[in-house]
């Protein structure tokens, strides 16, 4: 087993998790000299990829320098489709246009923990969290399965990244458990062979297309994409479910395309966890329910909480103190950053638009036909469809304030 | 109770998210279903490919 070296007994921060969130928690615990052990229950980092790969270039060079080893494609616009056809389009008017990329999540997710190795960290893959270990009425780290054997890991804090199938948070008393009509029940095909406009993704709206969701073709190449579509929990069902709606958009859409990959998964669109700490414990990404919930995106959101969950966890080990209210300090700093906020306001967006009947979709769409916009932001194109359509803002009510 | 076609099964945790109880969990490449199912359907429902059926 020389992939493998034996796991310590006791380390100061596990991370339950290799996705982005899991990465960015332990390269930063491990460059602030912790001792950091990451667990991934998969054998391999990245895959599978359960994800649409699109993130806006500012947001990504937070976090790492982009590398075209792991960027599939550079995106300069974007179309919206509205229920009855029409396409509306957006360009950039920035130096270059090039606002945002399409990943290639399996090799980046690889990069991330591999700079977390390379900053110190332990990583144990195929090793899975598989339930905490609870001793004096406290939090004292998990028990790690791997290969038919289980050891005991202590930790002074228990990072769970463990994404939208967290159990982390349940075996610890927080509720994560996401209501039926907030879980994007989601199905992806990365087709080769179509026509496509290889620098802008584009997105279809729609109750016949993507009920209370919407239908996706993210570029991946020059004829190849990532194709595919989130519905609503309550909308899915026998019959109508994500994979239905998705195969009939390819059949007609790009009926010569070939599938080589088809990759299924839920997306939370609920509001985050009404608290994402507990003694000796923090939630981030995914498990935390910290994915935009009007896009579905869920990779800057994911890295940002990692890393800030570390930065407080470092903080609270040299004090001394990881109790719950010492770690509130994570919990209220997301919640009052520019993410939390932006969470918080397309939250009510989302509402407001899944509400809407085609016809309203169609109105709001045709108003505004081309569209430049200055920053790649949904906050943006949210501004300037308003702009064009005055009457939304008295549909909106109180939440109109914090969109001017 | 609830089945698992697990030839179906695209493993991708969607199901363990919305579960109220806790029952299910995603072990790598398969789903494990626990004593304290309720055979609620919820699951069944939001599954993106039709993995699984409640069977009475």
């Amino acid at each position: 087993m020389r992939w493998r070296s034996s796991i310590k007994s006791k380390d100061y921060v596990l991370v339950s998790g290799g996705g982005p969130a899991g990465a960015l928690a332990a390269r930063t615990a491990a460059q602030k000299g912790l001792s950091v052990c990451l667990v991934e229950k998969r054998p391999a980092i990245g895959a599978p990829v359960r994800c649409a790969e699109g993130i806006g270039k500012e947001a990504l060079a937070e976090f790492i320098q982009p590398n075209p080893r792991w960027i599939s494609a550079e995106m300069t616009g974007a179309g919206i489709v509205a229920p009855d056809g029409f396409e509306m389009t957006l360009e950039s008017s920035m130096a270059g246009g090039k606002v945002g990329y399409i990943l290639d999540r399996k090799v980046f997710d690889r990069e991330l923990v591999w700079q977390a190795a390379d900053a110190g960290a332990d990583v144990y893959v195929k090793t899975r969290a598989s339930s905490p270990i609870m001793s004096e009425g406290r939090l004292k780290g998990a028990v790690l399965d791997y290969c038919g054997s289980s050891s005991k890991v202590t930790a002074d804090v228990v990072i769970a990244a463990d994404g939208v199938e967290s159990k982390f948070g349940k075996w610890c008393g927080i509720d994560t458990t996401v209501p039926v009509r907030e879980i994007m029940s989601s199905v992806q095909y990365v087709m080769t062979d179509i026509d496509i406009n290889p620098g802008a993704t584009i997105f279809y709206l729609g109750n016949e297309v993507a009920p209370e969701g919407y239908l996706w073709v993210f570029p991946k190449g020059k004829r190849a994409a990532n194709v595919g579509i989130g519905i609503s929990g309550r909308k899915s069902g026998k019959g109508h479910r994500a994979k239905d709606y998705l195969d009939k958009f390819v059949k007609q859409k790009f009926p010569h395309g070939k599938t080589i990959e088809c990759i299924v998964g839920g997306v939370s669109v609920c509001r985050p966890l009404e608290c994402t700490v507990a003694d000796h414990l923090m939630l981030v990404g995914d498990a935390a329910r910290v994915v935009d919930p009007l896009t579905g995106g869920g990779i800057y959101n994911a890295m940002y909480t990692g890393k800030l969950a570390a930065e407080v966890a470092a903080d609270c080990i040299a004090k001394g103190d990881l109790s719950k209210k010492a770690l509130m300090v994570y919990d209220r700093e997301w919640r009052a950053s520019k993410m939390g906020k932006s969470i918080e306001r397309n939250y009510h967006i989302k509402e407001y638009l899944i509400k809407q009947p085609d016809e309203k979709l169609n109105t709001i769409i045709h108003s505004v036909s081309k569209l430049d916009l200055k920053e790649f932001s949904t906050l943006t194109l949210i501004k300037e469809l308003l702009k064009a359509n005055p009457k939304l803002l008295v549909e909106l009510g109180a939440l109109a304030a914090s969109i001017r | 109770m609830l089945n698992v076609h697990r030839d179906i099964c695209g493993y991708c945790g969607c199901c363990v998210s919305v579960c109220p109880e806790g029952a299910l969990e995603l072990i790598d490449a398969y789903l494990s279903v626990e004593e304290n199912c309720t055979s609620c359907g919820i699951c069944a429902k939001v599954c993106p490919l039709g993995a699984l059926e409640v069977v009475h």
